[in-house]
């Protein structure tokens, strides 16, 4: 589940950032490894949410500094959503 | 009172991304043989518009001047901007280093700015709600950012600044360019004009105010400046930018000198906003004023790149324009209007035709008006009828005349 995740992440952070997909390790952060400017990062944001068809409030996309906590953030949003269903 | 010594302005670099070329000498190249730039629309389905065809730029590949992160969150009218800046660098051959950025400034004007990604996001708006909107809305669809993003993408730091008066942006960005320099304000500038108008509202809303011309049966000939069967004018996208530098400088640095700028002239018609005043008494002024500030006289100019826009009204008034401010030389003066060829690039207009206007300098030939089979009476002068001719060009005028009732008139001369 999560490695699925990761991969989807993976492209979406590819495209939107225009970074090679090996740099798109689990601990790369946005800003400081993968060249992420405040509007880029809002415009990740938004496309991981129409990746995953979620909804991400602002107050979470300030901490979701890297890879990996985008990938927990929108699996256990995911698991939410699965139970709620 | 401070008094200034004025500086002379001389044009060492040129670049161009136009519907008919998109470099220097493909432009040149195609503006003497008569190259036409108009076909249908292809950037978007215009085919429920009252005009459906355009003059636009083809085959621009923005990723061979920017990377491409940076060229994605750009309107095509500062990826324009930033490419044709760069062709006038190399051009030049004019270096931007740390000793000399706060020294070159940018003006580059645009009429209507990021129109595609204002109209887009409004889409979106209306359609997803406002969450769904881009960042990048705001900083791609305003005008400043084509002088904004150039300055990012060649180091210069000096001053910097966007004209937006309509059609005449171009003229007006490279006549306050060159009294910066004139002044000494800067050493060089970057300066010129840049348009991407192509798109279903901008289209729509030209074609509602019968300013377009809709001779959808056969776009090639739809921009036929000065002649009798004209029926409005052609959109076209694209840019034109001149670096300019003071006249000492480029000499120190062994510049190649294509001409001086030696005269701008402005007015307001003050009179409508998208009607000229009838007898064309703002161009005139505009005319005069830029000959008196170079020192010039009527009979020492022979070349006018016209606004001559293919509307009916512009084309007979910018006529009478002429022959008040010239008089009697008015008949002997050759006019063209390159817009039979590229259509009508609105705030990028006065960058390219600043561009064909030095280039008619340096060779010593002058750009035909294409599709003028049948002169209008009122439109009595030589335009250059569909071919390009040799001849001895000492000192060319390029008019520009904007919605708002702007007026501008530049004079290049052969530098000796």
């Amino acid at each position: 589940m999560k490695e699925e995740i990761f991969t989807r992440v993976k492209n979406v952070v590819a495209e939107q950032l225009e970074v090679d997909e090996k740099e798109i390790t689990p601990e790369a952060n946005f800003a400081g490894d993968l060249g992420a400017d405040s509007l880029d990062t809002v415009e990740l944001v938004m496309a991981l949410e129409e990746e995953f068809d979620i909804e991400i409030p602002d107050e979470a996309a300030e901490k979701i500094a890297t890879v990996q906590a985008a990938v927990d953030y929108i699996s256990s949003k995911l698991e939410e959503d699965d139970a709620a269903a | 009172m401070v008094s200034l010594q004025l500086k002379r302005v001389v044009v060492t670099g040129l670049g161009a991304i136009t519907p008919i070329g998109n470099n220097l000498a493909e432009y040149w190249a195609g503006l003497c043989s008569g190259r036409n730039g108009i076909a249908d629309i292809t950037l978007f389905d215009a085919s429920q518009h009252a005009c459906r065809f355009g003059g636009e730029v083809k085959g621009f590949d923005p990723y061979e001047y920017l990377p491409r992160k940076e060229g994605k969150k750009m309107d095509r009218f500062a990826q324009f901007a930033v490419a044709a800046s760069k062709q006038a660098l190399a051009d030049a051959k004019f270096e931007i280093n740390d000793l000399n950025a706060e020294q070159v400034g940018i003006i580059i004007g645009s009429g209507v700015g990021g129109l595609k990604v204002m109209e887009e996001q409004k889409a979106i708006l209306l359609s997803r709600g406002p969450r769904k909107c881009s960042p990048f809305t705001v900083p791609m669809m305003i005008s400043n950012m084509a002088a904004g993003l150039t300055a990012i993408h060649t180091g210069a730091k000096g001053p910097n600044t966007c004209t937006v008066t309509a059609c005449a942006a171009g003229s007006n960005a490279i006549g306050d360019a060159f009294r910066w320099v004139q002044r000494g304000d800067v050493k060089a500038a970057i300066c010129g004009g840049t348009e991407s108008p192509i798109t279903p509202l901008s289209v729509a809303g030209f074609a509602s105010a019968k300013a377009l011309s809709t001779r959808n049966q056969d776009p090639a000939t739809a921009s036929r400046p000065f002649d009798r069967d004209r029926d409005g004018f052609v959109i076209g996208e694209g840019t034109g930018i001149l670096l300019i530098e003071e006249l000492e400088s480029a000499l120190e640095r062994g510049a190649r000198i294509y001409g001086e700028i030696v005269g701008y002239g402005m007015t307001c018609d003050a009179y409508h906003m998208t009607q000229p005043v009838p007898g064309g008494v703002g161009a005139t002024r505009a005319i005069e004023l830029a000959l008196q500030d170079a020192g010039l006289t009527p009979e020492q100019v022979s070349y006018i790149n016209a606004h001559g826009t293919s509307t009916p009204a512009n084309d007979s008034t910018e006529t009478k324009a002429i022959k008040k401010a010239l008089g009697e030389s008015a008949y002997k003066v050759a006019i063209s209007s390159t817009k039979s060829m590229t259509g009508h690039l609105l705030g990028g207009s006065g960058g390219i035709e600043a561009v064909a206007t030095v280039m008619a300098l340096v060779n010593d030939r002058v750009p035909p008006t294409i599709n003028l089979t049948n002169p209008d009476p009122d439109c009595d002068l030589d335009y250059v009828p569909n071919e390009s001719r040799p001849l001895k060009v000492e000192v060319a005028l390029s008019n520009s005349f904007g919605f708002g009732g702007h007026n501008v008139t530049l004079a290049f001369r052969k530098y000796v």
